[in-house]
């Protein structure tokens, strides 16, 4: 009989057994090796309601910023520093940590091409990814399923983290899975109704509508039953905040740290749709949101996830430059994006921060196409053709 | 093609020309020439249109008094408007439901998605919804010219902006884009002209369409190879003339009423005869629904219903009212199609796009949640304020309340079985299932006896109609028509 080491017995054990038989501290020193790396991940925060970008990103330094908001302006000595002329929303203190850390990128004036202020046109926009004057019905995320996952046995390469999936994630042939809860989704799915329709359910005619819900459910209730498992293979040991943002970015991070297939994961935050009293509605939402990401992202680290995970946040419109009479602002234009990850090639303040001298009708003009961002991540990120997937040729940034 | 037996053939008829019938219908239908049946649909049991109003002018406040009011009046005033369209919205659920017209209000409801337009205002809403429904089986031309001449529209695509010296082009670009003609049938010239045209389109302060000849620009215009001093009306009128218009409007009927892939050859015959007859929409209506091919098994079936049909169809076939008749409201939010709130100005997409993995599962659960007074447990998105001023911020946060609040409330609906149940009197016991299934699917597909009686109740003969009802309700083949 051979004398078998320690060495060995763990590798031959860990194969023989595979996930099924080995015990607990064995599968915690495999941890490391559970999500093979290079599987990178896209997380897209949405800011809903149209983030006042300027109170974000602060330009510190100039007398016009403060002019147009005499009460609204975050004082210099508020803001936390990134840069000689820009600071950071003092509420957003993890960001900063993010910064300093060189795990955060900011993107300014970003936008589009003739902005549209309306909540719902705009937002169509930035998850279309059309141009201002066309309509889209299916998503750029959508988009992105339907070139990578033709006949993905497991269709959950995106998931929003939500009871009702978003336009972002609807392809024509594809779609994104909304969910809240794994443990939930599953309950519903495992109905036996169901589940006996099934074995009789659908005779693959594509063309007939009826086997394309047939089709649609028997996805939904494998996949449900697929994140289920997967979702019970990782329980983070870190202590989120209980808040929405923070409940949904402990599932994400969960099921990032398992053996799944996704790729995308969506989410939104909100409501900034700052109108009136401005200031602390947006306190209390970037407390949140810095809170739920700092726990999120030092997780990712811990696990050794952190390199292969890209966090981007989005908002409709940016807000006006100016403050209006009710200690809020109203619908602008161009806007800053976060990225964030432990593998940004290009880090800190991206590009110049707002011109406030060279307005239009009193909205700062945009000059990175946030299309280029996605074709960006599509491409160099994700792999996958972003020219075919957004319908045009976008500039690649350098952020990763 | 195979043959339908005639139950079947009805059946599809009473679900692409309205909202389903019940059985006693089908079976009355079913006796008939196809003739005489469409003939009484296009014409509906009553021949009048009741209003579904839920106000009228002297309800709100004299416009001219908005300047001077107080916040809080104002904010009274923004409620009635949020409240308004609410009421609206259910009143019109209400009329699909129980109406003796229901071509009538299927074909508004496709000419409210054709004409897609958000307003805050519930006087210009139901106005617009009034022209809507007059016109639905009308003269297209009508339905147009008094669309286009609504307050409504007239102020969601920006026509009080578009004056002689800064022209704007909006509502002519959708009026071509939309409307009329559809992408790629006219230049961007055309737009630009066409918006000097419209010039003074505008309306008063009590909702009248105003012609303001100062603003208008009554230059000459080159539009779509012809060229003359033309106003609004004139444009309209060139619009009709294009045979491409015929062509789009018909298309985009076929794929509402017929497949959402459309048929070139059946859809160029069935343009050429609506150019024709002048745009006569109920005569358009009648060669859909008396041709042979309207029949065809690859169409029977083969529509997936729009939220606002599912749920028509769902009180149509079994009449009840709710505790809060607003949690319909709910419904059609995490559906994806609430009523005065279209995506965007091209309307719902429709077809494959109501579904998806969420969607589908809530949708097979509408059926348990009200039989069986179930908590939602699904939150629809926050919605927004629409209109970009901020006014409707405070509302805004009121409803997105009220939304968060019916998370895990039960449904409280009062359902009244008995005319359903007296439906199927004369039907034995053991043919029941078929019948249910029969009654309330256009494709049986799945649905068979023994799959059903597996989840039935069979403790009495009420009990097994309902349960049996309830799950076939809840399968995949019921969301389609």
């Amino acid at each position: 009989m051979h004398i078998i080491n320690r060495r060995r017995f763990l590798q031959v054990g860990s194969l023989a057994s595979a996930a099924m038989m080995m015990p607990k501290f064995l599968k915690a020193l495999e941890r490391g090796e559970l999500v093979p790396p290079g599987n990178k991940v896209l997380v897209i925060i949405q800011l809903s309601g149209g983030n006042d970008g300027l109170n974000t990103i602060i330009p510190y330094r100039n007398d016009i910023y403060y002019r147009s908001r005499p009460a609204l302006g975050i004082k210099r000595t508020d803001a936390l520093s990134l840069t000689d002329n820009l600071g950071i929303h003092p509420a957003l203190k993890g960001f900063k940590s993010l910064y300093d850390d060189g795990a955060l990128g900011v993107l300014n004036n970003v936008g589009y091409p003739n902005p549209d202020r309306s909540h719902f046109r705009s937002m169509d926009i930035w998850h279309t990814a059309s141009q201002s004057n066309e309509i889209w019905s299916d998503g750029w995320i959508g988009r992105y399923l339907d070139a990578q996952c033709k006949g993905c046995d497991k269709p959950t390469q995106a998931l929003e983290i939500d009871d009702t999936l978003s336009l972002a994630l609807k392809g024509d042939s594809a779609k994104g899975l909304a969910l809240t809860d794994p443990t939930r989704l599953f309950g519903t799915s495992n109905n036996p109704f169901f589940k006996d329709l099934l074995q009789h359910g659908g005779h693959d005619d594509e063309h007939h509508n009826v086997d394309y819900l047939y089709k649609t459910m028997s996805e939904t209730i494998s996949s449900a039953s697929y994140i289920q498992q997967q979702f019970k293979t990782y329980q983070s040991k870190e202590s989120y905040p209980n808040t929405e943002l923070g409940k949904n970015l402990r599932t994400i991070a969960n099921l990032i740290m398992s053996d799944i297939n996704t790729k995308v994961y969506y989410v939104s935050h909100g409501s900034f749709d700052t109108h009136v009293n401005q200031q602390q509605q947006q306190e209390r939402l970037f407390q949140q949101l810095s809170d739920a990401v700092t726990v999120f992202t030092g997780d990712l680290k811990k696990n050794n996830r952190f390199q292969d995970v890209v966090v981007m946040t989005f908002s409709e419109f940016g807000r006006r430059v100016s403050q209006n009479a009710s200690g809020g602002t109203d619908h602008g234009t161009a806007n800053n994006m976060f990225l964030i990850g432990g593998g940004l090639q290009e880090k800190g303040v991206l590009n110049d921060g707002p011109d406030l001298m060279n307005l239009m009708d009193g909205d700062l003009r945009y000059n990175v196409d946030f299309k280029s961002v996605y074709a960006t991540l599509l491409s160099r990120w994700l792999g996958a053709d972003d020219k075919a997937i957004l319908k045009a040729d976008y500039q690649h940034l350098n952020f990763v | 093609m195979a043959s339908l037996s005639p139950q079947i053939q009805m059946q599809h008829l009473a679900w692409r020309a309205g909202f389903g019938e019940p059985l006693s219908v089908i079976n009355d239908w079913s006796d008939k020439r196809l003739k005489v049946v469409v003939n009484q649909i296009l014409i509906g049991r009553r021949n009048r249109t009741p209003d579904v109003n839920v106000m009228s002018d002297a309800d709100m406040p004299d416009f001219k008094k908005i300047k001077g009011m107080t916040p809080d009046e104002k904010k009274a005033v923004q409620q009635k408007n949020v409240q308004g369209i609410k009421d609206l919205n259910l009143s019109w659920m209400k009329e699909m439901a129980g109406s003796e017209h229901p071509l009538r209000e299927k074909m508004s409801l496709f000419w409210h998605g054709h004409f897609a337009c958000r307003t805050q205002d519930v006087l210009y809403n139901q106005q617009l919804l009034g022209v809507i429904r007059e016109n639905a089986l009308g003269n297209f031309g009508d339905l147009l010219t008094e669309v286009s001449k609504s307050p409504a529209m007239l102020q969601f695509l920006n026509n009080q902006q578009n004056r002689k010296q800064h022209p704007n082009e909006n509502f002519a670009r959708e009026v071509m884009e939309l409307f009329t003609l559809g992408r790629g049938n006219y230049t961007e010239t055309d737009v630009k002209e066409a918006a000097r045209a419209f010039t003074g389109w505008s309306f008063d302060e009590t909702g009248e369409f105003k012609f303001r000849d100062k603003l208008h620009d009554d230059g000459d215009k080159h539009i779509l190879g012809k060229h003359g001093n033309y106003n609004g009306d004139d444009v309209l009128k060139i619009l009709l003339d294009q045979r491409q218009c015929a062509k789009f409007i018909t298309t985009k009927i076929y794929r509402f009423f017929v497949d959402d892939n459309p048929d070139e050859v059946r859809i160029n015959q069935l343009a050429e005869s609506f150019y024709h007859s002048g745009y006569e929409i109920k005569s358009l209506m009648r060669e859909i629904f008396m041709s042979d091919w309207f029949y065809d098994p690859k169409y029977v079936g083969n529509k997936i219903k729009s939220p606002v049909e599912l749920l028509v169809g769902i009180r149509r076939a079994v009449p009840m009212t709710f505790d809060e008749e607003a949690t319909m409201l709910v419904f059609q939010r995490i559906l994806g199609q609430v009523l005065f709130y279209p995506p965007n100005v091209a309307g719902w997409p429709g077809g494959r796009n109501w579904i998806d993995s969420s969607s589908l599962m809530f949708r097979l659960r509408v059926p348990q949640i009200i039989f069986y007074s179930q908590a939602l447990n699904i939150q629809p998105k926050e919605i927004m304020p629409e209109m970009g001023d901020g006014g409707n911020y405070k509302m805004t946060l009121q409803i997105n309340d009220f939304l968060k609040k019916q998370y895990s409330k039960k449904i409280n609906a009062h359902i009244d079985w008995d005319p359903y149940i007296k439906g199927f009197e004369q039907v034995p016991r053991e043919a029941l299932a078929d019948s249910i299934a029969g009654s309330l699917l256009v494709v049986p597909g799945n649905a068979n006896k023994q799959l059903l009686e597996k989840y039935a109740d069979m403790s009495n003969r009420e009990a097994y109609i309902k349960t049996v009802s309830i799950d076939v309700m809840s399968m995949p083949e019921y969301q389609l028509c």
